[in-house]
């Protein structure tokens, strides 16, 4: 008898203690868990924020009418022209052939008969915008998309995507053409795209970055999702919320 | 004479009148048989979106302000979305501890705030039209799927979720270009409920005026 209480007593506080860890581990890991960089990304979304108040934003009210105009769209045309020839590196990458024949007629047709990109013909005659760039490549190659990260000015991103990013802009096949005055224009043309997208979804991303109780969560949630949507990925079982799982215990 | 005999009124004992009533019984009585008989299938949940955008389409076609649109945005919800599934699932497990009064009141400024909040995004569509571009069974629910297309920018996926475990068809889910509502109101919602200090009371009130 005391054999076998002395081993009940014994293993119960081994339990609780058991117990006591994984709440300790779980508490407050629920988010950290998918977000272990949350403190910092925070930290960035908050200047972010500031940059947008003070600076991105008030550019996109006042150059708003200019940026939805004719002259905005050609602007933003430009831009997005020559970002065409990555994004057909990027399919070649990918193995994805039809895609980057299809960008590369797209680059020739906009840049010839778009006057240098101005224009959208390309669009018109079935050459449809198809963006991809490095982190889809490396998705491709299959690698995860690591942990969340918010980037300074650029916004929400994760490890995979942001590296990236910095191999897109090492590796943009236009730097060996363009030269250095041509890529200030480049440059200049892509942050005034970005100020006319700003303009465009004035409103939408205003209730998002102001309207909402926890501007950093929304983001973070619209970016994972609109990405994951983006790369094909489908959403798994666990994505999908039935609003009716506890109806009947109601 | 004869055509009064020809237009005389039924009487109760009159056998064209018995046929009648009988005819009356048997129609009502299909009509009642065959309500719940009709299923619910991928055409049912398709035709839902259909009416639902069409009214979508409508509004945004209409030209009227914001408030007069907000109210009609209102009036789809209400029409078309099953309010007190995506309240109850946006509260998340607070909704099983609420009185039924509490979640009631709750379900109703839900109502308000999501209508608002997502009337004003399809206000933007202005100049747009949406169309359903197919449906298919998922599980234990249907999914619509749409493109919404906008003056000036790439046409974008806009899917719906339909259920008729409300009692009858009506949508519990929108997914615009992969973000989905449930899971950014249940974050929202969430975010709300806390800032409040789990006050239901003021996050009533805060809805309501969003």
């Amino acid at each position: 008898m005391t054999v076998v209480a002395s081993a009940k007593s014994s293993r119960f506080p081994l339990a609780a203690l058991s117990a006591a860890v994984l709440l300790t581990a779980c508490a407050p890991a629920p988010r950290s868990a998918e977000d272990p960089l949350e403190p910092v990304n925070r930290a960035v979304h908050g200047f972010n924020l500031a940059a947008d108040r003070f600076v991105l934003r008030p550019a996109a009210v006042v150059s708003g009418p200019v940026m939805q105009s004719p002259v905005g769209t050609a602007v933003s045309n430009f831009s997005d022209n020559l970002g065409t020839p990555q994004a057909a590196v990027n399919h070649l990458l990918q193995a994805r052939f039809a895609d980057a024949t299809h960008s590369a007629w797209r680059f020739a047709v906009n840049s010839t008969i778009g006057l240098a990109g101005l224009f959208d013909p390309a669009t018109v005659m079935g050459l449809e915008e198809r963006d991809t760039d490095f982190g889809e490549t490396l998705h491709s190659w299959g690698m995860g998309e690591g942990p969340f990260v918010m980037l300074p000015l650029k916004g929400p991103s994760n490890a995979r995507d942001a590296l990236g990013e910095v191999v897109d802009v090492f590796t943009d096949p236009l730097d060996n053409v363009l030269s250095d005055g041509q890529q200030e224009v480049a440059t200049g043309a892509w942050v005034l795209s970005k100020v006319g997208d700003r303009a465009r979804y004035l409103e939408t991303v205003d209730s998002i970055l102001y309207g909402s109780a926890d501007s950093y969560a929304q983001t973070r949630l619209m970016y994972q999702q609109n990405r994951r949507f983006e790369l094909g990925q489908e959403a798994g079982d666990d994505a999908f919320i039935d609003p009716y799982e506890d109806a009947d215990s109601n | 004479m004869r055509s009064s005999i020809r237009m005389k009124t039924l009487t109760a004992t009159d056998p064209r009148r018995r046929a009648l009533l009988a005819g009356g019984a048997v129609f009502a009585g299909l009509m009642l048989a065959g309500a719940p008989v009709m299923a619910f299938d991928v055409n049912s949940a398709r035709s839902l979106i259909d009416r639902a955008i069409a009214d979508v389409n409508g509004i945004i076609a209409s030209g009227k302000g914001e408030a007069a649109m907000l109210r009609d945005f209102e009036g789809i919800f209400a029409r078309y979305a099953d309010v007190n599934a995506i309240a109850r699932s946006a509260l998340g497990p607070t909704a099983r501890s609420l009185s039924a009064p509490q979640l009631a009141a709750f379900t109703e400024a839900f109502r308000v705030y999501i209508a608002r909040k997502y009337g004003r995004r399809f206000r933007e569509f202005i100049g747009g039209q949406i169309e359903v571009t197919g449906a298919k069974p998922i599980k234990s629910y249907f999914e619509v799927s749409s493109i919404a297309r906008l003056r000036g920018q790439s046409p974008f996926d806009l899917r719906w979720q339909v259920s008729d475990r409300s009692g009858k068809p009506l949508f519990f889910n929108i997914i615009i270009e992969g973000i989905n509502m449930l899971a950014t109101e249940r974050a929202e919602i969430g975010a709300m409920f806390d800032r409040r200090r789990g006050d239901l009371n003021l996050l009533i009130q805060d809805l309501k005026s969003i």
